[in-house]
């Protein structure tokens, strides 16, 4: 065995057998979706459904966040198999961004990954279906699905989006990417899809002694960034847009 | 009074050379995208800032030219100018040509391209772009089918009714086109109501020109009769759609700077955004309708066929400066994702986003050219699309039979 076989490539050979035996492209191609769904209900266990009960969601507390500080996209690259090459056609699905107030002098450091919006122009944009928000607000690019339009890109107002440039190696079968799709921050879903209920860069976050990031149910009333975000002030990135992020700010 | 069509002899050399030439354009097309497909879009001067390249620029021209070309015959038969009729035939081609040759070059600048028969078969009916997908299917099955009512007997009673479908039909596929911009609201560039019917104005201005060129050259190369009456009527009515073009033009930006947001946009399009700027000022404003307007309306110059001819080749050249302006200009622009700061980041938020195309998109944006064009030279050889002679009498008896 020198090569590990992803999930997804398993399902493409299946439905090209199944492609060629029905012996019609329509079919075949119709099939594809249902096959994954099937199989990402299959990754979790089976007492957790995908329920539109869970939003989950991430606040980030830009006080406590460093200058400087990249522990979080260390985290996210190893995770998610990236190469944390910044060139300009490189992926990044979360960044640091340094802002700085343009009356006031005050600067800011703040973490920038998708915002899972519950309105993500990325999905409403996206021709073939491909970019979609699950139940639990996680919003994800199918990449089997996905042609490389890069309308999504266009849309999305947080610039959180990166197509893939060239031909990926050593990937992790966990984590499907692809030449000439699209990709963003996924939340780890493979982790929530575990149970572990967090994500790679808030555990480094956490880890670094910075505790900057808090990731959970909003749904919850009982989990920490439900009461968080229930006590304290937050905000959207881009309010005015009435995306209704998942991803919220503290500080800015 | 009855107009005669015939295919075009289509043996010469000069027609051989032509075809010849846009071939190899054609082939250079289609082996930079297959390039591009094998090595991904890092080939490419595209990439996460300036997602849409050089070849988006040359297909919405053209897809946006390709609704135009259908003008002059909605002008015939919607608003029964039968002075028009005789060039039906050739602007329901040129239309269906030029819309082939744009969604080419679209198609294969996908990621991934492989997966067309993905992008006809799942459809997310919020997304405008996949709306487009069914008026660009749509439009090719109205216009053959006008096509059919104008070449044969029996499609005759049918010609009305088609032409009205589809002349409604075009106008809401350039609605369309425009509005793949309009619904991106994170962007400033295209935050603007007015870009839908901007783009119909353009689409005039590109299609006609287009069509004039082509028009002139082919009776020009085959040596057919056309008279002054026909041309010098086209080119007055480029000259209008011109003009046209120039005060949307004006108006967008106009309004834009109203509102104090768009500010910064507003500088960095006709002040200060280098090549942007350029492109604007000189390319879209001064080539694109200035020159050409000066020309056409011009007492002497005006009549002069090679003086019309340039006129129309310089609206074109100001039509893709307009979309480069349009699309990349657009994009080049930072988004401004936290108002009232100054950011930065490794992934270039707060700065302005260099683009140098390569010639692999310049080569795929050629190539959709070439196979609009190779699609009318085949078209007009093997059917009947061009009337035999077009001079004056010709045209003045269609005129008086008006
Ligand atoms: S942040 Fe961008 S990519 Fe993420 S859901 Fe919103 S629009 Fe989509
Ligand atoms: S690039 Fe992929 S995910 Fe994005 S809009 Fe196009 S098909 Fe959808």
């Amino acid at each position: 065995m020198s090569q590990p076989v992803r999930p997804e490539d398993k399902i493409e050979n299946g439905e090209r057998r199944a492609f060629l035996a029905a012996g019609a492209a329509v079919a075949g191609t119709a099939i594809a979706p249902g096959v994954l769904l099937y199989g990402m209900a299959q990754a979790k266990p089976a007492d957790q459904p995908v329920s539109a009960k869970v939003r989950w969601g991430m606040l980030i507390d830009t006080t406590k966040c460093a200058t400087g500080c990249t522990e979080c996209v260390t985290a996210c690259n190893t995770e998610n198999s990236l190469s944390g090459k910044t060139g300009p056609q490189d992926s990044q699905w979360i960044r640091k961004v340094e802002l700085k107030n343009l009356q006031t002098g005050a600067r800011h450091s703040l973490p920038m990954l998708c915002q899972h919006c519950e309105h993500p122009p990325c999905v409403d944009v996206c021709p073939t279906g491909a970019s979609f928000r699950r139940a639990d607000g996680i919003v994800l690019v199918d990449r089997h699905i996905c042609i490389g339009c890069r309308y999504c890109m266009m849309a999305c107002p947080y610039k959180a989006r990166s197509l893939v440039h060239e031909n990926l190696t050593d990937q992790n079968p966990e984590v499907p990417r692809g030449k000439g799709c699209v990709e963003s921050c996924t939340f780890c879903v493979q982790k929530v899809d575990r149970g572990e209920n967090t994500t790679a860069c808030v555990e480094a976050c956490n880890a670094a002694g910075h505790k900057a990031m808090l990731f959970g149910d909003l749904n919850d009333p009982e989990s920490e960034i439900a009461k968080t975000v229930k006590t304290y002030a937050s905000t959207e990135v881009r309010a005015d847009l009435n995306l209704n992020t998942g991803v919220r700010y503290q500080g800015i | 009074m009855k107009i005669a069509f015939r295919e075009i002899e289509g043996k010469s050399q000069g027609y051989w050379g032509l075809f010849a030439v846009l071939a190899i354009l054609a082939a250079l097309g289609v082996g930079s995208a297959l390039y591009m497909e094998h090595h991904g879009h890092i080939v490419t001067g595209m990439d996460n800032q300036i997602v849409w390249g050089l070849p988006h620029v040359f297909a919405v021209f053209l897809i946006v030219a390709a609704s135009g070309a259908l003008n002059v015959a909605s002008i015939a038969t919607v608003f029964g100018k039968t002075l028009y009729k005789p060039l039906n035939r050739l602007s329901g081609l040129l239309a269906i040509a030029l819309l082939a040759g744009g969604l080419m070059v679209l198609v294969l600048d996908l990621g991934r391209a492989d997966r067309l028969i993905v992008a006809m078969t799942y459809y997310n009916f919020k997304s405008i772009f996949a709306w487009n997908v069914i008026l660009y299917n749509g439009f090719f099955a109205i216009v053959i089918a006008y096509l059919w009512t104008m070449m044969d007997q029996k499609g005759g009673r049918w010609y009305k009714p088609v032409g009205l479908l589809a002349f409604v039909w075009r106008l809401i596929l350039t609605t369309g086109t425009g509005s793949i911009f309009g619904f991106l609201v994170a962007r400033e560039a295209y935050d603007a109501a007015l870009l839908a019917p901007m783009f119909i104005v353009f689409s005039f201005n590109y299609g006609l020109a287009v069509f004039l060129l082509v028009l002139m050259g082919f009776y020009a190369g085959t040596g057919r009769a056309l008279g002054d009456k026909m041309v010098l009527r086209l080119k007055n009515l480029l000259g209008v759609f011109i003009a046209a073009s120039l005060y949307f033009v004006f108006v967008y930006h106009i309004t834009n700077l109203y509102f104090t947001k768009h500010h910064g946009l507003e500088a960095f399009i006709l002040m200060n955004g280098g090549i942007h700027t350029l492109m604007f000022w000189v390319g879209q404003v001064v080539l694109g309708y200035l020159l050409p307007m000066a020309i056409l309306f011009h007492p002497g110059l005006g009549n002069s066929r090679a003086w019309i001819a340039l006129a129309a080749l310089l609206a074109i050249l100001g039509g893709l400066a307009q979309m480069y302006v349009t699309i990349i200009g657009g994009q080049a622009y930072p988004i401004d994702l936290f108002p009232g700061f100054e950011v930065s980041s490794s992934f270039y938020d707060g700065v302005v986003h260099p683009y140098t195309p390569s010639a692999l998109e310049l080569m795929l944006g050629l190539g959709g050219v070439a196979v609009a064009l190779l699609m009318v030279a085949f078209a007009v050889k093997v059917l009947r699309f061009l009337p035999e002679r077009l001079d004056d009498e010709t045209v003045a008896a269609l005129h008086g039979a008006k």
